[in-house]
């Protein structure tokens, strides 16, 4: 059957009382037929006694009785409908009242946001507001839609001014995806049909766009994370763990390993009710059973041996405050992070974001509506990820001990630093505070203005792979091609990085982490030059490629794995390395005594023990110009 | 990296099993309340896959007001049976006694009585703590702005405008003393989705869902099934003597006491039929349900009054 098929997007509108938002669920509803006879016909009548002339559609979606009476909307309300390939979720946020509270509620479980804006008001400060939330709780897609260009005769001209106005405010936010689209709500100009009164736009229609967005790719299947719900333990024979797959992929047989414990065993089968799986992924409920008796229980996390989840009881963390009662720096409260409650403290406010601008401002409290970065403490370690790269392990609530009310959302940037490093960061602050524009305006010259001149797209391509498995050949073989077609290209690998940028960085786990990031971020710094960055890194764990990418938008980036054989690789050796791990003068390698995790989903695989350079370097070059980064 | 896809009922089902779970975990004295109608029978399969291969570690109830389809009570007892489940039937006995009747004491109060009263007494007699209840925010515009997780204060009152924020999948479930919690596991769930499931699962519900000839009179636009007024004690025929009883084609297309349990026009008699139907339909779900067309905040009023 067709619905079964069927995929789910969840979405949040965010808009002011008169941008039209009401209006434009309406049509959604409308169209798709969502909207039934009755229903229609009971606010009709409430419209009717409240003496309007046509029927309020805005009533349609003011759930309680109160709201209608006074015409505004108090809190978040769910709507649904369906479309032949999607069911969509609408988070509809008010305008008004509580904004930042319910916007943030509505935008943690949606893949994408609609913004509206009116076409007549132009970028106001709440639609960068508006943006500000959305990339604070990391949406991937942004649509902005620019509502009423019936009421400015459709001008082109209106609506381009609109949209550079907020591409070059955007630059500040971390959203990737952003589509802007020219609609009326009232007339029904490309909501779910393509405009006659604006042929100049050539883009998609909103519903359209809802329908095709592609969002299976923000979905985190690498970092595999099991927070455990329940053990199910119905007879003496079986001990299953139940819970739902956070993040990652698991297969029956793989090594686990145990949080806190640090134990591991091998994930024996996976049950569900319906039958034994071999494989299962995000976001799957699932029970697992072990090869081993070990004890866990509720709180605990299974994840892969070779792939950890950040261990600390003292985090960074960006919080929305939702309570009435301001917040209490002394008091404990019960922070909820995945299956886990814990007592945590908030030692320090390191700053308020003040979500009309982006200004950073010193306070020493925190009420309803705010925003801030602060320091959390727990009285047990937390198994996290950043809520960037995994918002399942990212997020957390915090919940007042003496009212059981939920105070605050949480999202964490990483562990706490050390007190040094802070007074290094306010001081840095306090340099920048002259020129406050400087600390978060984006680039100078922007990206696209680059990129036209240079008559192609900026890019990073990512090898990884073995020493010896000719990444730095065929690497810098593509860079010369790459530079003879008239590209602006730039090769960063081991040899660049080491000399100079890590020359302070050795071999251990926690250094070749290091050096990774600082060889990502150089890479972001020649991307937003506008160059084809060239990367040739061993760089064998998962996390740090997976780090490396989320720097990069996400079309941008091309992983190719060097695939190559161990022992090819040991008898081509072109540094001599191999020998002199066999000799013991090198301690730690990848492949003899450090491990290699083979990356799950490259965009590209050369297999280098069995094509020619030339081959590859022509294969990738086809890649690159099929994704448009070249002509 | 397509087998990664997720079709749409399955992230459904992963979430409301994830929510069970929650509960079962965090509450001491959880129960699922068992209406007997479709979106029950989803809730227990849900139940079941929730915590295989054990079975569900709670008690289904059924607060009983008398008035049922006879084929309800006939599901119920076989379906409960047959699935291995603890039954509670609990009923407000002295209302019942009463004669507690929509005709002669108006939807709302008689609702109140039996239902709600009903309910909140149950409740404490058992002393749950949690409640599964099978509603769902698509259902009705009050139940739109429902949390998962609803806090009711000691008399069993719903306060719409001091709800907890829900976000993510991190669900609150710390209480104070005296409140309680109604659980939603299908919040997010369409009569629509609800129906597909019931196919691809192959869920067993009340044959009354399906449509074949029955005696019914037309009264404010609702076809009510003759049936109805057998179910009172006294005067038992005086409730229809002037009006016309007609033989039509018809189904129930959501379960609640007969007196207010209107049927609708419909041919479809196989499952098939019926979801074509209800993805057709321009009538909302409840159209038939005489208790929410007192007004345009009737279903509003009695949740806060403690009502699922």
């Amino acid at each position: 059957m067709p619905t079964r098929e069927k995929t789910l997007l969840r979405f949040v509108t965010t808009g002011s009382v008169d941008d039209g938002k009401s209006t434009l669920i309406g049509r959604l509803l409308y169209e798709t037929k969502s909207i039934f006879e009755d229903q229609y016909a009971a606010v009709e009548k409430t419209s009717k006694k409240r003496g309007q002339d046509e029927v309020d559609l805005a009533l349609l979606l003011d759930g309680l009785s109160t709201e209608r009476e006074q015409g505004i909307t108090i809190d978040v309300a769910y709507r649904y409908f369906e479309s032949p390939n999607r069911k969509f979720i609408i988070a509809d946020t008010p305008g008004h009242v509580q904004y930042t509270r319910n916007t943030v509620t509505g935008a943690s479980t949606s893949e994408l946001a609609i913004i509206l804006i009116d076409a007549r008001n132009g970028v106001l400060t709440q639609s960068r507001r508006h943006g500000i939330i959305i990339s604070l709780l990391q949406i991937p897609h942004l649509i902005v839609a620019i509502n009423k260009m019936d009421l400015v005769d459709y001008s082109e001209e209106v609506y381009k001014d609109i949209v550079s106005t907020y591409q070059d405010f955007s630059e500040k936010l971390d959203i990737h995806d952003i589509v802007f689209i020219p609609v009326s709500a009232l007339k029904g100009d490309n909501v779910t049909a393509k405009s006659d009164n604006m042929s100049w736009y050539e883009g998609s229609t909103l519903l359209h766009y809802l329908e095709t967005v592609h969002v299976t790719a923000d979905r985190n299947l690498l970092d595999f994370r099991f927070p455990v719900q329940n053990v199910i333990r119905p007879h003496l024979d079986f001990r299953g763990f139940a819970g739902r797959i956070t993040s990652g992929t698991i297969n029956a047989g793989e090594e686990i390993a145990i949080l806190p414990s640090g134990r591991t065993s091998t994930v024996e089968s996976i049950v569900t009710y319906d039958n034994e799986l071999k494989e299962a992924f995000a976001p799957q409920s699932v029970v697992l059973t072990l090869a081993d008796k070990i004890d866990i229980s509720r709180g605990d996390m299974i994840v892969r041996k070779n792939n950890l989840p950040q261990i600390e009881n003292h985090i960074e963390a960006i919080i929305c405050w939702m309570d009435e009662e301001a917040i209490s720096n002394g008091n404990p409260y019960i922070l909820k992070h995945t299956t886990k409650y814990v007592k945590a403290f908030i030692p320090r406010i390191l700053y308020k974001i003040d979500v009309n601008t982006l200004h950073r401002e010193k306070t020493d409290t925190l009420s309803l509506n705010e925003i801030a970065r602060v320091e959390i403490r727990t009285a047990s370690p937390l198994f996290f990820d950043s809520y960037k790269n995994n918002h399942g392990t990212g997020s957390f609530i915090l919940i007042d001990p003496y009212t059981s009310n939920t105070v605050a959302a949480g999202m964490i940037r990483g562990p706490a630093r050390t007190i040094d490093e802070l007074a290094e960061k306010t001081e840095a602050k306090a340099s920048q505070k002259k020129s406050p524009h400087t600390v978060w305006s984006g680039w100078n010259i922007p990206k696209k203005t680059r990129e036209e001149r240079n008559g192609h797209k900026a890019a990073v391509l990512w090898f990884t792979g073995y020493s010896g498995s000719g990444k730095s050949t065929i690497a810098r073989n593509l860079e010369k091609t790459l530079f003879a077609a008239g590209c602006h290209t730039m090769l960063l690998d081991g040899d660049t990085i080491r000399h100079g940028l890590c020359g302070d960085l050795g071999f251990s786990n926690e250094d070749r982490s290091e050096n990774i990031r600082r060889a990502g971020e150089a890479a972001k710094l020649f991307f937003e030059s506008g160059d084809i960055v060239i990367c040739a890194f061993i760089s064998p764990f998962e996390r740090d490629r997976a780090f490396a990418r989320a720097l990069i938008p996400k079309d941008r980036f091309f992983e190719i794995y060097t695939k190559c054989s161990l022992d090819v690789c040991k008898r081509r050796d072109p540094n001599g390395l191999y020998k002199k791990v066999k000799n013991g003068e090198i301690k730690e390698f990848t492949g003899i005594s450090s491990h290699y995790e083979e990356p799950q989903a490259p965009e590209i695989i050369a297999e280098t023990d069995l094509r020619t350079v030339d081959d590859i370097v022509t294969e990738i070059t086809g890649i690159i110009k099929e994704k448009e980064i070249i002509k | 990296m397509n087998s990664y896809s997720f079709p749409y009922l399955k992230q459904l089902e992963s979430e409301s099993i994830h929510i069970m779970r929650e509960v079962v975990a965090e509450f001491k004295n959880p129960v699922m309340l068992y209406s007997v109608g479709k979106d029950s029978s989803v809730m227990v399969r849900l139940a079941q896959k929730a915590f295989y291969p054990g079975k569900f570690p709670f008690p289904l109830m059924h607060i009983d007001t008398g008035y049922k389809f006879p084929e309800m009570y006939e599901f119920r007892d076989r379906f409960c049976e047959e699935i291995g489940a603890t039954l509670i039937v609990e009923r407000n006995e002295e209302w019942i006694a009463k004669g507690c009747h929509p005709l002669k004491l108006g939807t709302d109060k008689c609702c109140w009585y039996l239902k709600t009263q009903g309910l909140l007494d149950a409740l404490k007699k058992h002393d749950f703590d949690a409640a599964f209840g099978g509603a769902r925010r698509e259902e009705e515009k009050s139940r739109a702005k429902e949390r998962v997780f609803s806090i009711r204060d000691e008399f069993g009152q719903w306060d719409p405008k001091n709800q907890r924020p829900e976000l993510w999948d991190l669900y609150n479930t710390r209480l104070n003393e005296g409140q309680t919690v109604r659980v939603f596991p299908l919040s997010n769930w369409t009569e629509v989705d609800i129906w597909n499931y019931i196919r691809m699962e192959n869920i067993p519900v009340v044959p009354i869902y399906f449509a074949r000839e029955r005696e019914v009179i037309a009264r404010n636009g609702i076809l009510i099934p003759v049936s109805a007024f057998s179910t009172v004690q006294d005067d038992e025929n005086s409730h229809y003597n002037n009006e016309k009883i007609r033989k039509i084609n018809c189904r129930f297309r959501s379960l609640g006491c007969i007196p207010c349990t209107g049927a609708i026009p419909s041919e479809s008699t196989t499952l098939d039929d019926l979801i074509i139907e209800v993805i057709n339909t321009r009538k909302s779900e409840r159209e038939n349900r005489v208790i929410d067309l007192g007004s345009d905040a009737a279903m509003e009023d009695k949740k806060k009054e403690g009502y699922f």
